[in-house]
């Protein structure tokens, strides 16, 4: 087989391979959540379906999409199907431009090496910024064409909470900009190889552990994840923008939760704690284990977090949001300008 | 050819959806119809060789503006086009005001067409002159919008400034005394 | 290759329908995304015409374009809804007296 038609192949097997990671990391992810949640409340979580629970996700989709698909008549027709789409669409979407994995021959089949992740792009972060502000509108129309002022009140807070945590979570994107010099992602990381000292590994989260803390609380805020879940918090609004949706347009609204953790968690991942690179594995070609393991690590720091914090009142929470976490991230973008300047002039 | 063929792709999805904009009695799918034309028109940013302004356009006009058309619609409850004044019929469709606008309409197009066709290069492709590399790199964006447009970028600052003021003092309640 | 040519044809197509918009539509709200679909017209010819120069100017007019456009978006709403909360209406047929 010549060599275009094997790289077209297998590029399309990288994307078919990303798809399905991810809704395996969803699925994974729901059986995640409830398993560590029970064990931080001292019970074991579900238990019954397959071995110790495993097959508890497969159960959740079967009974979801066993039930019956509910439209409130005074729902716009349109709007109120298309919601839960752009929200899973913009999810799925933005993970495109996320890089996972270095380039790769795969052991000498191929003559020139391919990159891993489904496209390399030379401004990725602002790719990754756009398709995820999208996944606003999808929470907006959701909670408009319900027609219910339950789910109204909640979409318009969830809306309004998203895009003011965008700031705070742009401005800590661009202090990582400006010390790797590009856009692209692939670039970040790579600015990150290396060692100092031998053994300390060059990673972003070293030179700018403020900008690393301001970005994961914008990357919670964004997904809608507790202790900034009010407006889905079960014992205010019901169930904010989801109330009227059932079957398989609500399923798609936690996979959308779920798929933007995860893209928050590998954008995480490569702009500050070095991608696919780490200490034996890349000389096998196997750096997104490395990668595997690391956006493991911040899953569970958000399915940690979540179970152990209070959440925060709609009105703490827009508070914080503009009055300190964006002054904070400015004046880390200011200081990390300043430390540029004064190393590099 | 790939090319060509998204060209028109792209073309025919900007100017269908911008179509139907005008369009509809309910301005939420004529938010909805905007930004799917926003998105194509990103399309061809990218096309010709303007990442960073592709995705701009994204997160400023469909990620930012239409949200906040959105907000406005949602909020006022906004109701369609009064359709018991007139008769039921469509607003673009009535007789008279209607389809005498529209006729300006296509003759206003057949005019810019033939003014712009009569530019020098025209026919020219584009893309032929300038090094893509650089054209495509943020940081040239950056180099020249700071040394060459300084002035006009500190001027926009505080013209959002000023929009942002006149914006919350026109949209506050009035207080009662 | 694509010709210049054939993107100032969608510019002015996508400038006429903007423009037939706002002179069509009784309603402000339509009336204000028809004039966003102007500015975006001219957007793409700015981008076409820097493109086929070789140069980057066209893609900084972009930005001002797209902030004026930003700005004047906030406003324009900002007086919708003040009207809107005087008289209930978005047509503009309403506000034809000068009396507040």
């Amino acid at each position: 087989m010549e060599q275009a038609t094997l790289r077209f192949i297998i590029q399309l097997g990288i994307i078919g391979f990303t798809f399905f990671m991810l809704i395996n990391a969803s699925a994974l992810l729901v059986l995640a959540e409830r398993k560590i949640m029970g064990f931080m409340q001292q019970r074991y979580g579900p238990y019954l379906v397959g071995p110790h629970g495993v097959l508890q996700p497969l159960a959740d989709i079967l009974k979801l999409l066993f039930k019956e698909e509910l439209r409130p008549k005074g729902a716009d027709k349109w709007l109120f199907t298309l919601a839960p789409i752009i929200s899973v669409t913009a999810a799925f979407a933005a993970f495109a431009a996320v890089p996972w994995g270095a380039e790769t021959t795969f052991f000498g089949l191929l003559d020139t090496p391919v990159k891993l992740g489904v496209a390399d792009v030379n401004v990725a972060v602002l790719v990754v910024f756009a398709i995820t502000s999208m996944g606003v509108y999808g929470i907006v129309l959701a909670g408009w064409s319900s027609n219910s002022k339950y789910s109204l009140l909640g979409g318009l807070r969830s809306s309004a909470q998203m895009i003011s945590y965008e700031l705070a979570y742009a401005t800590a994107l661009a202090s990582v900009i400006m010390l790797a010099g590009s856009l692209s992602l692939r670039s970040v990381v790579d600015a990150q190889a290396g060692y100092w000292f031998g053994f300390i590994p060059r990673w972003y989260l070293f030179l700018q552990p403020l900008g690393f803390i301001i970005y994961m609380i914008a990357g919670v805020a964004e997904t809608n994840r507790a202790p900034f879940d009010f407006p889905e918090a079960e014992q205010e609004l019901v169930a904010g923008y989801n109330t009227e949706y059932s079957s398989v347009r609500f399923a798609l609204f936690p996979q959308a939760e779920y798929i933007n953790m995860t893209t928050m968690s590998a954008v995480a991942t490569d702009l500050y704690l070095g991608g696919w690179h780490g200490p034996l594995l890349e000389r096998w070609g196997l750096g997104w284990v490395w990668f595997l393991i690391k956006v493991g690590i911040i899953l569970f720091a958000y399915i940690w977090v979540r179970w152990t914090v209070p959440r925060y009142r709609y009105d703490q929470l827009m508070q914080f949001g503009w009055k300190w976490l964006f002054p904070a991230a400015v004046l880390n973008l200011i200081a990390t300008a300043a430390f540029i300047l004064y190393f590099n002039a | 050819m790939p090319d060509t063929f998204l060209f028109y792709v792209f073309s025919a999805v900007a100017v269908g959806a911008s179509l139907l904009v005008i369009g509809q009695r309910n301005p939420m799918y004529s938010i909805m119809l905007l930004i799917t034309s926003f998105g194509a028109l990103s399309a061809l940013y990218i096309q010709l060789d303007a990442p960073f302004v592709a995705m701009a356009q994204i997160i400023v006009y469909a990620g930012a503006i239409m949200v906040l058309f959105l907000f406005v619609v949602m909020l006022l409850n906004a109701p369609q086009e009064d359709a018991a004044q007139w008769d039921r019929t469509h607003p673009l469709r009535r007789p008279g005001m209607g389809r005498f606008g529209a006729m300006l309409a296509a003759l206003l197009t057949v005019q810019l067409v033939w003014a712009l066709l009569r530019v020098s290069d025209a026919s020219a492709a584009v893309g032929a002159r300038g090094d893509v590399a650089e054209l495509t790199s943020v940081r040239s964006v950056g180099r020249v919008l700071f040394t060459d447009y300084v002035f006009a970028f500190e001027a926009t600052s505080i013209l959002i400034l000023v929009a942002m003021v006149g914006a919350v003092v026109l949209a506050a309640r009035e207080e009662k005394r | 290759m694509i010709p210049l040519g054939h993107y100032l044809v969608v510019s002015a197509i996508l400038f006429a329908i903007g423009t037939a918009g706002v002179f069509l539509r009784r309603n402000l709200i339509t009336i204000l995304l028809s004039i966003e679909i102007m500015l975006n017209a001219v957007n793409l010819s700015f981008v076409a015409f820097g493109r086929s120069h070789g140069t980057v100017d066209g893609q900084i007019i972009t930005f001002f374009v797209m902030t004026v456009a930003a700005a004047e978006a906030a406003v324009g709403l900002a007086i919708v809804i003040a009207l809107f909360r005087h008289r209930e209406s978005l047509n503009p047929d309403a506000f034809t007296l000068l009396k507040w």
